[in-house]
């Protein structure tokens, strides 16, 4: 008892001292990211992975970062969480939705430490999240997939039921329509973020049925490449996905986490650390629509770019009216557009998607 | 119009169960010859990451295929020094080897991830057959590896029954003790059993990586190590049995996937969960046939053998 006294006493000195020479010296940032998978997965953690390169390369040693793979959205996450923290690290990017409780209560016994939760809709005083707009490219690719498309057909590998990704396949489907009102979109939900096998099946189902534009909200490369093996046409989605099959490739619609990380960790080493909320868009460069195929007509990237172009000066909002829902009621009037928080709560289909919407 | 809509999903099913059916089989001879290696996920990625790097190097495919199998045969013979010579717990060495066959084949492929394989199997279609409706476009129309998938399961099956080899495979797997005593030599053929199931586990990663995927990506083999394990019982140690349970589970799985675009009320949820359920279904019902498992199942499965040889 005495002893572990002592100890305690001896730590809590030794603790001191450091922080009194962490601020004496100009020691550099630390900050460390969890990751959900790694950054083989060529999809989600790829993203954030080559948006930690990006910090690297921009602040080089003036910011130490260090990565945790794999870390699986449970108890887990907490301990990883609350450990990343008791060593020190005072700036904290947690890449996944299903971190957000862990984050949160971390986030209470550190209350000197900030975090940055990726795509959820909580925060603290110390706690805040970023997320990208990646339904505004994914509107742009539906729009290429309208004008491209000879079934009138669009295929959709879906992985599980949240606003994310059932606002995804609305606004694929509503790009889509807006340039082909023929169109109707067939969703396949696999249950799973990474699971290459499944979305080969649900890829192969979806183009025996038909579907001739295939884009999936999923983790690996598998939709793409069994669409290229098939002869119809497909996204990447989540990266740059082009070089893995030139042919079929149409597009990438990407999420771009550098400019937001170099951007936080330089506000940090400017001793004002970022405590917003950011949902950023196409016009903050957090995310995009890239790697154009060549087979596109010159006529449908000009459509697209134009496009584009509103969306980034604000002119174009993907949710506004007029917008029907699945059974052809009107949602939104024309003029009417929704708020954030409703974009972050939509758990409905959209006028031409088919199929129920699991519940 | 049936046969229209029905072809693509057989097509589907069939490309599913091939992997699956070539580690299942691998696993079946080692499980016969008393040893039960639950390392098969590990080896698959272990297969499909050199065959892929070896295409990535410019070699050919055959040689790319070779070199799959070889890799596996060679980390499957780390579980078999560990669990027949130094007589270690199988389940734990067989896990462990998963562990790390995930983990070395995603260190060692990092800088491949995301590249498509240089080269890859083509379908070879059988002339005249490949036009049969239905059957044609999806068990005719293969490439040359499932061709070899197919025609093996009905070797393994003559070689379990009819082959005096494959009686000497058996008797270690349900008495080793009585199989040394007839002067069988059985650490050996526990091993050459255990190492040929490497080698077809091998195929199995070689099929997802240059057949199916032809990309390289953590974890490509999607846990169907597990599910191979689980239709060795599922066939009760036939490979007639084990084919048709591959061919159900890929069917199942499809058709779940199938039944989300047709207007059935039911949940995708429920659907997803279909192929589960039908394997816990079928394995009950083949588990209340106490006398068919008696007879099929190796007595001696995942018990250690004291070779005093």
């Amino acid at each position: 008892m005495k002893l572990s006294k002592r100890v305690l006493l001896i730590s809590a000195s030794l603790m001191t001292l450091g922080l009194a020479q962490s601020v004496t010296a100009a020691e550099p940032v630390k900050a460390a990211f969890v990751y959900f998978g790694t950054p083989g997965d060529a999809g989600w953690t790829f993203a954030h992975d080559t948006g930690v390169k990006l910090v690297k390369k921009e602040l080089g040693s003036q910011v130490t970062t260090t990565i945790v793979e794999n870390v699986p959205e449970s108890a887990d996450a907490e301990r990883v969480i609350r450990d990343l923290a008791a060593k020190g690290n005072q700036y904290i990017f947690t890449t996944s939705f299903g971190y957000m409780e862990q984050t949160l209560k971390v986030g209470k016994s550190f209350p000197k430490v900030e975090f940055y939760h990726n795509t959820g809709f909580k925060s603290s005083e110390n706690v805040h999240t970023y997320n990208s707009r990646i339904y505004e490219p994914a509107y742009l690719a539906g729009m290429i997939a309208g004008r491209m498309t000879k079934s009138n057909t669009l295929g959709f590998v879906a992985s599980f039921p949240i606003p994310e990704v059932v606002r995804n396949i609305n606004s694929y489907t509503m790009g889509a329509r807006s340039v082909n009102p023929k169109v109707k979109t067939k969703v396949i939900w696999i249950s799973s973020w990474y699971d290459p096998a499944k979305e080969r099946q649900a890829a192969e189902t979806l183009i025996g049925q038909g579907a001739d534009m295939l884009l999936q909200n999923t983790d690996s490369t598998a939709t793409l490449q069994t669409a290229a093996e098939k002869g119809v046409y497909a996204f990447g989605w989540n990266s740059d996905m082009s070089a893995l099959a030139p042919k079929a490739h149409l597009a990438s619609v990407i999420h771009n986490w550098g400019p937001y990380y170099v951007k936080t960790l330089k506000a940090a080493l400017d001793g004002k650390p970022s405590k917003e909320n950011v949902w950023g868009g196409m016009k903050d460069g957090m995310d995009g629509l890239v790697s154009l195929n060549s087979n596109i007509p010159a006529s449908v990237k000009k459509e697209v770019e134009a496009k584009q172009a509103d969306i980034i000066s604000g002119k174009f909002k993907v949710f506004s009216g007029p917008m029907k829902l699945q059974d052809g009621s009107m949602k939104l009037a024309a003029g009417q557009s929704f708020t954030d928080q409703e974009i972050d709560s939509i758990k409905f289909y959209v006028e031409g998607v088919e199929g129920q919407l699991p519940k | 119009m049936l046969i229209e809509s029905l072809t693509p999903l057989l097509v589907s099913a069939i490309g599913a169960a091939i992997p699956l059916l070539f580690a299942a089989l691998g696993e079946l001879i080692a499980e016969k010859a008393g040893v039960l290696n639950l390392g098969l996920e590990g080896t698959m990625l272990m297969g499909a990451l050199s065959s892929f790097l070896a295409v990535a190097e410019g070699s050919s495919l055959f040689l790319a295929l070779l070199i799959g199998v070889a890799v596996s045969v060679l980390f499957t013979l780390l579980f078999a020094f560990v669990t027949i010579s130094l007589q270690a717990n199988q389940v734990a060495t067989g896990l462990s080897l998963t562990i790390l066959g995930v983990g070395l084949s995603a260190v060692i492929g990092k800088t491949y991830v995301g590249f498509s394989a240089a080269k890859s199997f083509a379908p070879a279609p059988i002339p005249i057959l490949k036009d049969i409706p239905l059957l044609g476009p999806s068990l005719f129309s293969l490439d040359y590896v499932a061709y070899f998938c197919l025609f093996s399961v009905i070797a393994i099956a003559w070689f379990l029954t009819k082959s005096k080899a494959g009686l000497a495979l058996r008797s270690v797997g349900e008495s080793p003790s009585v199989a040394r005593s007839l002067g069988l030599p059985v650490t050996k053929i526990r091993y050459l059993a255990v190492l040929f199931g490497g080698g077809f586990a091998g195929l199995a990663g070689v099929y997802y990586a240059l057949a199916q995927f032809k990309v390289w990506q953590d974890g490509l083999t999607s846990g169907n190590g597990w599910i191979a394990l689980a239709l060795v019982v599922f066939g009760t140690w036939r490979p007639f049995k084990v084919a048709l349970g591959a061919l159900l589970f890929g069917s199942v799985t499809v058709l779940g996937l199938y039944f989300q675009l047709v207007d059935i009320k039911v949940s995708a949820f429920v659907l997803a969960s279909f192929p589960y359920v039908t394997t816990i279904l079928v394995l009950v019902y083949l588990s209340m046939d106490k006398e068919t498992i008696r007879r099929h199942a190796p007595a001696w499965l995942g018990k250690p053998f004291f070779d005093d040889r």
